[in-house]
């Protein structure tokens, strides 16, 4: 257990920083509520044309509760790496975290999951306030988050959460050794945000890329972000295909962790510590 | 020196900085063309699967989404100092400086940074709009030219608005305001479709609040040969991008109060 104390104590800290930024957390808030409400307008649009939902493979509501969800959780998505990284690779403060006598990618790892969850909670909770209560209270229920399919697929949700915090760190830790790498944030930010944004199902629910794309679109890393915990919420996703996609999930973290860890002990071996 | 004189003087040097770090503003420009390019995947999924929109096609989405993204970029290339205009001259006292020169202000700011990087946009915009052309097999004659270019033009002066009263509220505020990027950024997301998707409050919010439908959906419908099936008359739609030119001159006279208005941080 003791092993474990400075990574809880660096998560905590970061946390609770992460947590002081209120203004940042409405001003999120609002655009996610005017983007959110945009996209489910095209969408009732595009459902409503008649006879043309029974080609859908998920329902409007579903594609409504769909778009709260990844509105209100949009900060656990690994758009770009952890700021701060970026800002100790700039200013040569990265020498500080290669003193410290504990694991480097543990360090960055539990930096980024702090840095996600602590911006997702507050965001997510006020969605969930707006969209999942008082839109049904104010009689826009047809608009609004809907509850879980069931006690399973709330059960199972919520381990998949946990799982979107771990894959999407360890995306996040990929972006920060690139960034340590070539010193700078901004060329891999630039090319991660976009792939990241169409493949986990940000830009529009998986599920209404065309079918030929749909075997493909569910094993790629991204969509254990977005897309799987989702449809598993819904119930979408259910028995054997629900395990897959959790277990898929556990196989690209254990994947893409194994890779950052390697990749970093080798950036970190020939790293160059700006400044002076 | 005159205006224009100047003018083209900041311009050289925005870019000379920028052709300092040659790297990075490509990379910034090509981040800048694909993270707006990978909507239209999302817009073509949509119409694969559901074949129509109201009876508007992909071709005609299309249309309008790339003419709003060009209007934003070209925006966005003139309006950094505006939309940087808390944080970089209020807070910090540069303001002052900016007042004292014998210039106007509006030009200073425009010629404080030219971001090529928002060209990313604007390339995006034009191949969309090139993608609209192939789909519709529409054909480009004298006036369609003038009036997409009017269309632009009134665009421009929209977005440059909501970015001069984004710089007005901050003489209040200090801060930057992250809160007005939900009418800039967000303004080109609810402009791609057409206004007749949404609900009849947004309807009104985008034609009578901020004028965005009169810079996107009113005269691209003209464009199309359409009728408004809102049931706006047709003589109204070229000449709908008239209030984004309002819209920017009320912003400015907003600004003007702003500026008499304005006590120094005194940093």
């Amino acid at each position: 257990m003791n092993a474990l104390r400075p990574y809880l104590a660096t998560f905590s800290a970061r946390f609770q920083l992460m947590l002081q930024y209120r203004a940042a957390a409405l001003a999120g808030f609002a655009t996610q509520c005017w983007w959110g409400g945009i996209k489910v307008m095209i969408y009732a649009a595009f459902f409503g044309a008649a006879g043309a939902a029974a080609h859908a493979p998920i329902s409007l509501s579903q594609t409504i509760t769909y778009t709260w969800l990844a509105q209100g959780f949009l900060s656990l998505n690994p758009w770009t790496g952890d700021p701060d990284v970026a800002a100790k690779v700039r200013t040569g403060a990265v020498g500080y975290d290669r003193l410290r006598p504990v694991d480097a990618y543990g360090w960055w790892y539990v930096n980024a999951a702090a840095w996600m969850t602590a911006r997702a909670a507050p965001r997510s909770a006020m969605m969930f306030a707006l969209t999942g209560i008082i839109f049904p209270i104010v009689g826009l229920g047809a608009w609004a988050w809907a509850p879980p399919a069931g006690v399973a697929a709330a059960l199972l949700f919520s381990l998949s959460m946990i799982l979107v915090v771990l894959l999407s760190s360890a995306i996040v830790m990929l972006i920060n050794i690139c960034v340590a790498a070539t010193l700078t944030d901004r060329g891999v930010n630039n090319l991660v945000a976009p792939v990241a944004i169409l493949l986990t199902g940000n830009l529009i629910p998986l599920p209404l890329f065309p079918d030929w794309a749909r075997t493909a679109l569910f094993i790629q890393p991204f969509a254990g972000v977005v897309d799987i915990p989702f449809r598993i919420y819904f119930g979408q996703l259910t028995g054997t295909m629900a395990l897959a996609g959790v277990g898929l999930q556990v196989f690209w973290i254990l994947v893409l962790g194994g890779l950052g860890r390697l990749w970093l002990g080798r950036v970190m071996d020939r790293l160059q510590v700006q400044g002076g | 020196m005159n205006p224009l004189h100047l003018l083209t003087r900041y311009f050289r040097a925005s870019l000379s900085a920028q052709a300092q770090y040659p790297g990075t503003t490509v990379l910034m420009t090509v981040g800048a063309f694909a993270v707006n390019f990978i909507e239209i995947f999302g817009i073509a999924a949509l119409f694969s699967r559901f074949g129509q929109v109201r009876g508007w096609s992909f071709g005609e989405v299309a249309l309008f989404y790339g003419l709003v993204s060009i209007s934003f970029g070209i925006s966005d290339f003139l309006s950094r100092g505006f939309d940087v205009l808390g944080t970089e001259f209020i807070r910090t006292g540069n303001f002052d400086r900016v007042l004292l020169r014998p210039r106007s202000l509006a030009l200073q700011l425009i010629g404080y940074d030219f971001r090529l990087r928002t060209m990313g946009r604007v390339l995006q915009g034009l191949l969309i709009v090139a993608i609209a052309t192939q789909t519709l097999h529409f054909h480009w004659t004298l006036a369609a030219v003038g009036l997409a270019a009017w269309t632009v033009a009134g665009g421009v002066a929209l977005f440059f608005g909501l970015l001069v009263l984004q710089g007005t509220l901050s003489f209040w505020t200090v801060e930057g305001l992250e809160v007005a990027n939900v009418l800039t950024y967000g303004g080109v997301q609810a402009a791609q479709f057409p206004l007749s998707l949404y609900a009849p409050w947004f309807r009104g919010f985008l034609t009578f609040v901020v004028p965005l439908a009169c810079v996107a959906y009113f005269p691209v419908v003209a464009l199309l040969g359409r009728h408004d099936p809102l049931g706006a008359p047709d003589w109204f739609l070229p000449l709908s991008p008239i209030f984004g030119v309002i819209f920017l001159a009320v912003s400015f006279w907003a600004w003007g109060f702003g500026v008499r208005r304005y006590t120094s941080t005194g940093s």
